[in-house]
């Protein structure tokens, strides 16, 4: 995104200087772009209750997103804040997991993802409870009420569509075929996951055997371990085509009008 | 409601007791935006109230405040809502600070809160504390109706009008509601 390029404080470090830094900018972009994804459907939901939903979601992501932006500028100092770190950031200086970049698709891809992700940021709200950071580890328990809700709802949405009509099965089908080779960039672990001794790896044998649980009671079937090729590379900067284009939307307010306030 | 703490009770004048509870007062009038019947008391955000005595013989205030949920929007207007009647009640300085441990829950809404929700047509949490239980399709405790009392109700969705309410209906008056959800 080469547009109005500032200078700016995470831009001048050395890369992985501040470990803890990197992975709470790591937690707080993964959170943001869902928030901003799932916002996409607001006013397009299948049916209003629906459209609540998963837009209070988003903005619970987005509230998370906010927390650890906070923390991160804290730490780095300079004069960055949530809104710099959030809007000028560019692509590549983004860490988020290429899972939750990808685009919404149909409602059984969005609820696909969402449960996918929110049965693993569940788990990783947990290693981080008893994380060094005493305010990362606050965020962290805070966050994992709110997640609580997203599981529960998104568990019961896979259920209902893979178990529902034909076409909702095939769809869903269709969804698990586009989303599963992400899956594997949630446990294999970052530089600063692994120097903050807070590496996602050991999390899988849990993430699977619930995740299994449900697409089994959705009647959708499991990927064989190794079958997939797994896409990686978003914590470390390297994106799907579709981010570029949805910190385009999301920034285009500050790029266009830096400094910007309201 | 808040927790007292050492900070607050230091050197500090022999009417603190007095002054605290000025502050108190004033923070009963506080409301959140979204549910104007709740004060920032009644919600239980106000975990700490710290004075600092000014010359001459005024105050200086700090209010520690802990978010509801954390994107909840209200919480930007709660903090300016409190700056601004503190500085109408002649405190300066007025700062607003927060905590995220512990985190908040529904457990420290008062019980005059939970009256005034339900006059307003919100049903208050329920008193047994449920935070989301992970089980799929899984019965909660029935909520009760806030118009007709019925405990006849099911719930149509997990997320309501705002972050903190679920919404349900009624299968007795068959009126749907809000229900502040525990958290």
């Amino acid at each position: 995104m080469p547009m109005n390029q500032q200078p700016h404080p995470q831009a001048t470090r050395p890369p992985d200087s501040l470990p803890w830094t990197d992975l709470i900018l790591q937690l707080a972009d993964t959170a943001l772009v869902l928030g901003q994804r799932n916002a996409e459907w607001c006013g397009h939901g299948p049916v209003l209750e629906q459209d609540i939903a998963i837009t209070n979601i988003s903005l619970d992501l987005v509230g998370q997103a906010r927390l650890l932006y906070q923390l991160a500028a804290d730490r780095l100092g300079g004069g960055a804040t949530e809104d710099s770190l959030a809007y000028l950031r560019t692509e590549r200086e983004y860490r988020n997991l290429l899972l939750v970049e990808q685009p919404r698709g149909d409602w059984g891809q969005t609820v696909l993802r969402q449960f996918l992700f929110t049965q693993f940021q569940h788990l990783q709200y947990e290693l981080l409870l008893s994380c060094p950071l005493d305010q990362l580890a606050a965020i962290a328990a805070k966050s994992r009420k709110e997640t609580a809700y997203h599981l529960r709802w998104s568990g019961e949405w896979v259920i209902r569509l893979g178990d529902g009509t034909e076409e909702s099965h095939r769809r869903m089908r269709h969804a698990l075929g586009e989303l599963w080779r992400f899956t594997g960039e949630l446990f294999a672990a970052s530089p600063c996951e692994l120097a903050c001794g807070m590496d996602p790896a050991g999390l899988q044998p849990v993430w699977l055997d619930q995740v299994t649980a449900v697409l089994r009671e959705a009647t959708l079937p499991v990927p064989a371990p190794g079958e997939t090729f797994m896409q990686t590379g978003g914590k470390l900067g390297r994106h799907s085509e579709h981010l570029g284009y949805l910190l385009a939307e999301m920034q285009v307010l500050q790029r266009t009008y830096p400094g910007a306030t309201w | 409601m808040y927790m007292d703490t050492q900070s607050t009770s230091g050197n500090l004048p022999g009417n603190h007791a007095a002054a605290r509870q000025a502050v108190e007062a004033i923070l009963a009038g506080v409301m959140d935006p979204e549910i104007p019947v709740l004060s920032v008391l009644d919600l239980g955000v106000v975990r700490d109230i710290i004075l600092e005595p000014q010359q001459p013989g005024g105050y200086g205030v700090e209010v520690v405040i802990t978010p509801t949920y954390s994107g909840c929007p209200a919480m930007d207007v709660i903090r300016l809502g409190i700056q601004l009647a503190l500085r109408e009640h002649g405190y300066a300085p007025v700062r607003v600070t927060q905590v995220l441990s512990p985190p908040w829950t529904t457990d420290w809404m008062s019980e005059e809160g939970r009256q005034k929700l339900r006059a307003f047509g919100i049903a208050p949490p329920n008193p047994r504390q449920q935070v989301c239980n992970h089980q799929l399709f899984d019965h909660e405790e029935a909520v009760q109706c806030p118009h007709c009392q019925s405990f006849h109700t099911h719930r149509i969705s997990e997320f309501g009008s705002t972050a903190c309410k679920a919404l349900y209906q009624c299968d007795d008056c068959r009126e749907p509601f809000d229900y502040f959800k525990c958290h």
